[in-house]
This record gives structure tokens, C-alpha cells and sequence, in this order.
């Protein structure tokens, strides 16, 4: 094992340690506006950035749990169903509900906000019942329980006639919006990099690195672990919501353990541990298949081969994934944040130590 | 009582081949720490390698008891070799690394073989399910009653097989030196290497042997069921996965355990409780044996070392 | 934390308190609230290039159901080449532009909006699943692009809004239709239904089926499901032969039902099955063998069908793929003609002309049957019954809404 770098306390930090987690986002709202314009089309655009950014609030809150606690969860696509259906439904129920001190809009907005809470704190509650086993599981045996558990939701919102069965909710108010999920974005980042300098975040590294010293120093490591899964099924939660809200329709075959496996690779390929790295990792893989069927358009017109075989995107996303593997094995940027790794021009922070 | 019968054969039929894929996974997990997602993809290639050599040999020739011979062969060494090269090329070069970066490799294998099947350009056999050919023909070997219970010969054959198998398994890893070297490289690889075990050959080989094994257990599925696609591997991979881990991952004669019962717990919950809710008993089984028992039925949880 | 519950308890109070009827329905179509990021642009589809018309299709090429989705899309390829090779519509060349979504509603829904934004498509084809078309209609009913789904069956679908249409029947009728046939002409008194539970298809046949057919008196005696994917029923089918069924009723697809048919013989179930449209298909013989010999399925049209449309078809289809056409690479031809048709009648190509054009579609003589869209905007075909005998479908009747 490597040793990854921790956090180290800086002695004058150059962004001020509140504000450090909206930095990326700071970063990142020019870069994807600058997106939004070359796309043109608003809808497609605004499609494609709430996928991206329901994808980076999965692969962030995964992280918390597999890269800063060290645990391994494979079953985050359960957590984002059981938000994604219970917000579904609150929606569908409240369809026909307004807010008489409001209008129209902003009402719909609160109770969209409602239905959303109400998900990632039924996810948290499930969380906290996948967190309990890990008092006694290590390592991939909770992997497996995860994946289990994930299954197993998937099975009950199949069989049951108010989820919608196989056909899953459609009809679901199309009440969120590219705004809404960048503010949960914004939210994810900022509490996953506090949580990363606080106290609690480094009891967590601490965990990572060594469960049994960690406990020998008092750190309560079941405490803590459990804190955590709640922490990611929470958000997890809430990303589903948000996917059920615009797509707008949910079903189970969008929450398979293969979706599962699309936020961790999401979560390893950015780096574990490193906030900024699930984040570019997040909307690398999200653009990656539409940047692969712009450049199917490219080449050929209707008809030829490169017009027929669309489905070839998800080969060659495999073989991508593997080749990005053996380039860097530690992840884009290890246990680094962007500001780590980014060239020596750019105005670095002082750091104490290293 | 005949239809409990019934359902036990059925159970235990399935179970076999499920401890077949699960012996791999076991294997591969024992030396590497590696849960190896592409396991189900590569019995699926397997099955796609032996549909091929049966369709070659023809109707006569693969109905024989040479012809069968030569499908599991081709078949075996052609996973085998493709085994090899998985291993050569997308997890050594990772061996050294967090055991995180080969999971994911594993992943995009999977997702590479799994969809990459689904296309229908060139040699690749595309989406639709194709029947497997019949390379053995199907004759009851035991009726009871009114076909109250009927044992089929392919049934005797395909557990005749996987015991076979299982049994040489067993004799390779604690009957040969080579098994030796595989324990010893289970335990500790470092270590192994320093005492002048050649751990990259081993681990080589026993990714070879897991990969043959798949393709074993894969086509004996093939033979049961008739029917191959590209996503067979996910869904049998996947059972597979849960057997070994309920067994104890890492623990050959535990993932052999862990599949019959899992077998026989599916066939049950369908035949006397409701079919809607199998994978979800599957699983909650799963979490069940490992929540009373957290290293699996036999698996060990390693003292820790402070 | 002491201070936060009551707050939120108290704005919980606050706004239960005003909760209250909405005064207004949404509007139907752009549905009732609106996005920030969405605009709304029903009906401004901008003019094309000026010698193709570009259509769109969304379809499962990969996934759980891709074999399904290929079979639609070679049906619409086969379509619209014909239709170029006959001059195209009114002077301009057709294209298709054809994205999958992995069988996946997120992916139809990611593609759809490409198709519609991005590719400023004319009308859009697809797909074989409810769920996946439902995420399509959506987004095509928002943007006001004209949608026509080949075979998915589900109710709601249509019901999405005006630019929604479908060229095959629906599930509560299918289902009625083999219910009165296993009960009329079979004289069925009591079944078993064998349901693929991840198929929202097959659901709604066998519970409409299920109703249909106890209200005509019989009786239902086992009720089994499995799931997509699955290749071992024998738990199921050893548990339907105890309770001794006249007949059981599969409504899955091709690739599920060829190994059940075949493991039922095996378990020692004589009884015929009965299925839907989704049966149709050469892979259910390839599967099968001779254990589909004996059943019955509804289906849209029989393949013995003189009418030299559908012969032209079925030769067609197997010079350019080397298979014999399933139902859903003949719905998928019949919804890519209704489309040249409509284009042709269309005095322009904007979203409501090309809708309004579609509506108008009445007699179609589609090679699955003949098309008549009703007010709803679903195809009003008469379905028939074929029995599968000598390794091929034989009509057997037909029966009609």
C-alpha cells in the first residue's frame, strides 16, 4: 500500500478554509457555461449538465465512504433509488398541492425542495441500517452486503404496484433544473471538503489508513463509519431525487449494480479520497459517450457504418476504462485535490509541510 | 413429496454450475485479493468459444463422446489462453498497486465483453439469445411416476463433471506442489516470492485455471438451459459471486457449500414462496449468513495484527 | 440541533396549513411547471437541409433488450431505404439518425433531447420498451416533435399529449383477446400465468388476462413470474404442473418463452401455452425446437398473410438482414411508412403540420395489418390468433376490438 498523503493543516492558507470547497465550483461554473454555449441547443445542454451533476453528487458522496473512510461500498445506486422513488412519489401525490402564500412557481420549487429531503432522509435512514453491519464486516464482505442491499431494494420497487413495477413512475413533475442541481452540487462539495479538514474527516483518514490504530487512539470507528454511510446515502439520496425530476420518469433498471459500478470506477478513476478528482472524473465519463457520438456524426453520414453501430460506445468506454487504469493506477489525482497536482505556473498554495 | 424431489434435483443443478463460476472467483480472490467482476464475462466468451466448435464440428460429429470432448477443450484452453492475457496485460501491470485500480479494470473488462458481444459486426454474435447446440441428447435417465420426478442424463453427466472437477481442484491445491505454491502465494505474495516461489507464474496459472474452469461450468450451463447470450456472464457472475462470499471467499471447499445451498435456497423460495421475491431472498440470505457469520460459512476473519 | 426540529417542525405545520388544491390544472403538454433551463419551443422546429429530411430513432441496441431493438431498427432501415429507392418524399432524400440508450429511460430521454435539440429531427421513431418510450414522449411532447412508438403497448404512453402516436395495439386489448380465445375456442376452465416481471408488457398482458379471464369463468390456479435474462424455470414450471392447468399463459418475449416452452415438456407440462405478439419471432423456434409445437400466440398479422405487402416484406427482409422478420422489425417498417406517409401529406415539416398529418392516417395498409389511428392516437387493428405447428405460425382466427 501507498501511502497516501493526508491533509496536511496549512499555516496560511491562500483561500480561506471556508470557502475552499466552493472553489471548484468557482471553477467550474465558467468551464461549464462555456459548455452550455458551444452545445447551443439550451435543452439538450441542460440535460446533459443535470446528468453530469447528478453524477458528480453520487460519485462525491461515494468518495466520502470509499475513498476517505476507506470502506467499500458498492450498492450506491440503491441509496439513489430508494431517494429517486420516495421523492417520485411524494411529487405525485403533491402534484395537484400548491402553497397559497406563493406562487405558483416557487411553490412548486419548495415542494419539489419538500419531496427531495424527504428522499435523501429515507436513503440516510437506509444507510444507517447498511451501516450498522459494518460494526462486524471488513472490507469486501461489506462490499457485498452493499451490492446485496442494493439488490434487494431493486427487487422490492419491482414488486410493489405503487412504484410502478417494471414500468417504474413516469409523470413525475419536471420540476428540477440545471440551477437546482448545481446547488446541490455546491452543497455535496462544500460538506465533503469541510468534512475533509475537520476533526471528523481526519478520524475518518484515520480509519482508512489503519482501522485498529485508529481505535487505539479513540477514535469510536464504528461511530464514525456509520456517520459516514449515512453522510453519502444521504446525498445519494438526494441525487436520485434529482434524476427523478428530470428525466422524468424512474424505473429498475436504471439502479442495477451496474450502475453501482459506474460510480465507483467514477469515484477510483478520480482518486480515492480526492474530492476534485470524482469530480472530473464525474463529468469526464458523463461527456465521454456524447463525445463519442459527436464524433460518430462527424464521421459519417446517415446510413454509413459510423451512423449504425451508436451501441459501440460502451466498449469502447470499457476498454477506456482499463487503458486509464494501467496510465494511472492511482487515479487522476491520487489522494490530491485539483489545486495539488495542477502545474507549477499556476499560483499554489503554501503548504507546511512536503 | 415427488415435487419436493423435483425441486431438490433442480436446486442441487443448479447449484453445481453456480459452484463451478464460484471456485474461480475463490481462486482468483484467494491469491490476488482481487474480486475479478470480469469472471462471468469470461465464461460467457467460453461458452460463445465452445457454441463455435460445436457449430464447426457439425450435427454428426459434436454429438459424440469425442466431439463433446473436443467442444470442452477448445473451449477450456481457449479461456485459458484468454485468461492468461486478461491477467498479463490488464491486472499485472496493477499488482502492486491499490487493490482498488485492479477492481476497475475488472469492471471496463466486463462492460468491454459484455456489451462488446452484444455487436453484430464481424465475428461477433450479437444480441439475440442463440440456441446452444445440442451436444448432448437429452434422454430421461429416471422417471418417478407419472414424470412425478424426472432425472435427465445431462443432469447426471454435468454433475459428474463439476465433481470431477472439483475434485481435481481439491487435489491440486493441497495435493501438489503447484497448490503449495498457490497457498503459499494466497498467504502472503511478498513473502512467497522472497522463499523463491515464482508468484507471477502462479498467479498466472491459477488465473488460467479459474478461466477453464469458467468455461466448464459455463458450457455445462449451456447444456442445461440451451440457451447463451452476451449477458449470461452478469447474471450467473453475479449469483456466483454471492456463493463464493457466503461460502467463505478464498475458501475452495466453502464456495462449493455456499453455491449448492444458494442453488437450493432459489429453487425454494420459487417453488414455495413467491418467484418475485427470489433474488431478494437470494440476497438477504447473503447478508443473513454473513451478519451471524461475518467471514462467510467457512471463511476465517483474519486476527488482526496490531 | 436542539433549535433546528422545532423550526422545521413548525415550517412542516406552516405549510401543511397552506397546502391546498392547485385552482389551475397544468396546462396539458408543456406540463405544469417549468424549468428554469427548459425552453419552450413547441412547434419551432427549424427547416433542414434543404434536399433530406432528418429523422430520428431511439431505440435498445444494447442491454437487457437489444435484440429487440435492433430487430425495430433494421424494420425502420428497410423502410426508409425503400422510400429513397422510391424517390423519397416529395423530391428530398430521408435520413435516420439512429442513438441507442442501452435500454435504459435516462438514456432515451438523453438521447431524445439530442435528437430533438441538436439534430433538429423531423419526427422521431422508437422504442420497444413502455418505460424507455414514456421517458421519449415526454421530451417529445414538450418540444412539440411528432413521435410514433412501433410497438410499445403500455397505455400511458399515448396519453403523454398530441404528438404521441403508436402503430400497434395495446396491452388491455391483447390480453382480452387470448382470454376469449382460451376460453372460447380452447375451452380452457382453469390456467396457470407465467409472468417476466421485469417487463412492464408482460404485466399488464397477464393481468388483464388474468381478469378477462376469470370474469368469463374460468379459473386461475398458479401464478409464477421470472425475470429477463433468466435461463432456468423449472422451479417455476414444476411448481405451475402441481397445480394442474389446462394451459398457462406466457406473455414474454421470444428469447424467454423458446427455453420455457421447452424446459414445461421437459418438467412434463402438456398443456399448450398462450402468448403475446412478443412471441413472434424465428429465435422462438431456434430456442424451442419442437416443444413451441401446439401453442398459440396473438399476434398483429400472420406471416401466411397472401397480401403481397407483407410477402414483398418478409423476402425483403431476409436479402438485407439474413433472418426472418419479427413482429417488432414489421411494426418498426409499418411505423417508419406511416411516417413517409404522413410526411408526404404534410404541407410542411413543422412539428404540428407532420402531427396533424399522422392523425389523419386512416386504412394504412401496413404489413402487420391495417392502421387506422383513432382519436387517442393508438392503432385500431383487429389481432389474429396463430398456432405454432410444422415449425412455422398457422392462422388460426382472428378477433377484433
Amino acid at each position: 500500500m501507498q501511502t497516501p498523503a493526508l491533509p496536511v493543516p496549512e499555516s496560511r492558507p491562500l483561500v480561506p478554509p471556508s470557502l475552499r470547497g466552493v472553489a471548484p465550483v468557482v471553477v467550474a461554473l465558467p468551464v461549464l457555461a462555456l459548455f452550455q454555449w458551444l452545445l447551443g441547443g439550451a435543452d439538450f445542454a441542460s440535460y446533459l449538465l443535470s446528468v453530469m451533476g447528478v453524477n458528480i453528487i453520487l460519485a462525491v458522496s461515494l468518495n466520502v465512504v470509499n475513498g476517505m473512510t476507506g470502506q467499500f461500498s458498492i450498492g450506491h445506486a440503491g441509496f439513489m433509488a430508494v431517494g429517486a422513488y420516495i421523492s417520485g412519489v411524494l411529487s405525485l401525490q403533491l402534484k395537484e398541492v400548491a402553497l397559497s402564500f406563493l406562487p405558483v412557481a416557487a411553490s412548486d420549487q419548495v415542494l419539489f425542495m419538500l419531496s427531495l429531503l424527504v428522499g435523501g432522509a429515507a436513503a440516510a435512514a437506509c444507510g444507517f441500517l447498511v451501516g450498522l453491519p459494518s460494526l462486524r464486516l471488513r472490507g469486501d464482505y461489506l462490499a457485498i452486503v452493499t451490492l446485496g442491499f442494493g439488490e434487494i431494494i431493486r427487487v422490492v420497487v419491482q414488486n410493489t404496484d405503487s412504484f410502478g413495477r417494471a414500468l417504474g413512475l413516469s409523470g413525475i413533475p419536471q420540476a428540477s433544473s440545471p440551477a437546482m442541481v448545481y446547488f446541490w452540487v455546491f452543497l455535496v462539495v462544500l460538506a465533503a471538503r469541510r468534512l475533509a479538514g475537520s476533526s471528523h474527516g481526519r478520524s475518518l483518514w484515520a480509519i482508512r489508513e489503519d482501522e485498529v490504530a485508529a481505535e487505539a487512539m479513540g477514535v469510536d470507528t464504528t461511530g464514525y463509519k456509520v456517520r459516514a454511510f449515512v453522510f453519502s446515502s444521504f446525498f445519494a439520496g438526494i441525487a436520485g431525487g434529482l434524476f427523478a425530476h428530470f428525466v422524468p420518469i424512474i424505473n429498475p433498471g436504471s439502479f442495477t449494480f451496474v450502475r453501482s459500478m459506474e460510480i465507483v470506477v467514477m469515484v477510483v478513476l478520480g482518486g480515492l479520497g480526492s474530492t476534485t478528482g470524482a469530480i472530473v472524473a464525474a463529468i469526464f465519463l458523463t461527456l465521454l459517450p456524447e463525445g463519442m457520438r459527436s464524433l460518430f456524426s462527424a464521421l459519417g453520414t446517415e446510413g454509413s457504418l459510423a451512423q449504425r453501430v451508436d451501441q459501440i460506445r460502451m466498449p469502447i468506454y470499457g476498454v477506456l476504462l482499463v487503458v486509464l487504469m494501467l496510465a494511472r493506477p492511482q487515479g487522476l489525482f491520487g489522494s490530491k485535490e485539483l489545486w495539488d497536482v495542477l502545474p507549477r505556473w499556476l499560483p499554489r498554495k503554501r503548504r507546511g509541510l512536503a | 413429496m415427488a415435487q419436493l424431489l423435483q425441486h431438490l434435483i433442480n436446486g442441487l443443478a443448479s447449484g453445481t454450475i453456480y459452484a463451478l463460476v464460484a471456485l474461480g472467483y475463490t481462486m482468483v480472490y484467494g491469491v490476488l485479493k482481487l474480486i475479478n467482476f470480469a469472471h462471468g464475462d469470461v465464461m460467457m466468451v467460453g461458452v460463445y468459444m465452445g457454441y463455435a466448435t460445436a457449430f464447426a464440428l457439425g450435427r454428426e460429429a459434436r454429438a459424440s463422446l469425442l466431439g463433446v470432448a473436443v467442444v470442452f477443450a477448445v473451449a477450456m484452453l481457449g479461456c485459458a489462453l484468454f485468461g492468461f492475457l486478461i491477467e498479463r496485460f490488464a491486472y499485472r501491470p496493477l499488482r502492486e498497486k491499490p487493490r482498488l485500480t485492479a477492481l476497475i479494470t475488472a469492471i471496463g473488462i466486463s462492460f468491454a465483453l459484455s456489451y462488446g458481444f452484444q455487436l453484430d459486426i464481424g465475428f461477433l454474435p450479437g444480441a439475440s439469445p442463440r440456441a446452444f447446440p445440442e451436444i448432448i441428447t437429452p434422454t430421461e435417465w429416471l422417471i418417478i411416476g407419472d414424470r412425478d420426478v424426472v432425472v435427465w442424463n445431462w443432469q447426471v453427466i454435468s454433475l459428474l463433471i463439476a465433481v470431477g472437477l472439483m475434485v481435481g481442484l481439491q487435489y491440486l491445491v493441497f495435493g501438489t506442489r503447484f497448490g503449495r505454491a498457490m497457498r503459499a502465494v494466497s498467504w502472503d505474495h511478498r513473502v512467497a516470492a522472497l522463499m523463491g516461489i515464482p508468484t507471477d507464474r502462479v498467479i498466472a496459472l491459477t488465473f488460467m485455471l479459474s478461466s477453464a474452469l469458467a468455461a466448464g461450468a459455463g458450457l455445462l450451463y449451456a447444456i442445461k438451459d440451451t440457451s447463451v447470450s452476451p449477458l449470461m456472464g452478469l447474471y450467473v457472475g453475479l449469483k456466483a459471486f454471492v456463493a463464493a462470499v457466503i461460502g467463505g471467499i478464498g475458501h475452495v471447499p466453502g464456495a462449493v457449500v455456499g453455491a449448492l445451498v444458494l442453488g437450493l435456497v432459489e429453487e425454494f423460495v420459487v417453488g414455495y414462496a413467491a418467484s418475485t421475491w427470489r433474488d431478494a431472498v437470494a440476497f438477504g440470505f447473503l447478508i443473513l449468513v454473513l451478519l451471524v457469520k461475518p467471514g462467510g460459512l467457512f471463511g476465517r476473519v483474519a486476527a488482526e495484527k496490531v | 440541533m436542539r433549535r433546528l426540529a422545532p423550526m422545521l417542525l413548525a415550517a412542516l405545520a406552516i405549510m401543511a396549513a397552506a397546502c391546498e388544491k392547485k385552482t389551475q390544472p397544468a396546462p396539458s403538454g408543456e406540463g405544469g411547471t417549468q424549468s428554469p433551463g427548459q425552453s419552450s419551443n413547441t412547434g419551432a422546429t427549424p427547416p433542414p437541409a434543404a434536399d433530406t429530411i432528418l429523422l430520428g430513432q431511439v431505440g435498445a441496441l444494447s442491454g437487457g433488450q437489444a435484440t429487440f431493438g435492433i430487430s425495430q431498427r433494421n424494420g425502420i432501415e428497410l423502410a426508409i431505404k425503400e422510400a429513397n429507392a422510391a424517390g423519397g418524399v416529395n423530391g428530398k432524400k430521408l435520413a435516420i439518425r439512429v442513438y441507442d440508450n442501452q435500454s435504459k429511460p435516462e438514456e432515451a430521454a438523453q438521447a431524445v433531447t439530442r435528437l430533438i435539440t441538436q439534430d433538429k429531427v423531423v419526427l422521431i421513431l422508437g422504442d420497444v420498451a413502455s418505460s424507455n418510450s414514456l421517458a421519449m414522449a415526454d421530451k417529445a411532447q414538450a418540444a412539440g416533435v411528432p413521435m410514433i412508438t412501433p410497438s410499445s403497448t403500455n397505455v400511458t404512453v399515448t396519453q403523454k399529449g398530441d404528438y404521441i402516436f403508436r402503430v400497434c395495439f395495446i396491452d388491455p386489448f391483447q390480453g382480452y383477446v387470448m382470454a376469449k380465445f382460451a376460453r372460447d375456442d380452447l375451452k380452457l376452465k382453469q390456467v396457470a400465468v407465467l409472468t417476466d416481471n421485469k417487463s412492464a408488457y408482460s404485466i399488464d398482458l397477464a393481468n388483464v388476462f388474468k381478469q378477462k379471464f376469470t370474469e368469463m369463468g374460468g379459473k386461475l390456479v398458479a401464478e409464477q413470474s421470472y425475470s429477463q435474462g433468466d435461463t432456468d424455470y423449472r422451479a417455476q414450471l414444476t411448481a405451475i404442473k402441481k397445480a394442474q392447468p389446462d394451459g398457462i399463459y406466457v406473455p414474454g418475449y421470444y428469447s424467454e418463452v423458446g427455453v420455457i416452452a421447452r424446459q414445461a415438456r421437459e418438467v412434463g407440462l402438456k398443456v399448450p401455452l398462450m402468448g403475446g405478439d412478443g412471441w413472434d419471432s424465428a429465435t422462438l423456434f431456434e430456442l424451442g425446437g419442437s416443444a413451441v409445437e401446439g401453442n398459440y400466440f396473438s399476434n398483429h398479422y400472420s406471416p401466411d398473410n397472401p397480401d403481397p405487402r407483407t410477402q414483398k416484406f418478409i423476402a425483403d427482409y431476409k436479402a438485407e438482414y439474413k433472418s426472418v422478420p419479427d413482429a417488432l422489425a414489421a411494426l418498426g417498417y409499418d411505423a417508419a411508412r406511416v411516417a413517409i406517409e404522413a410526411l408526404k401529406r404534410s404541407k410542411d415539416l413543422t412539428g404540428p403540420s407532420v402531427r396533424d398529418a399522422i392523425a389523419q392516417t386512416k386504412d394504412f395498409p401496413g404489413v402487420a395489418g391495417t392502421i387506422t389511428l383513432d382519436d387517442k392516437r393508438n392503432a385500431v387493428k383487429s389481432a389474429v390468433i396463430l398456432k405454432v405447428a410444422d415449425g412455422k405460425t398457422q392462422y388460426v382466427t382472428t378477433i377484433n376490438p
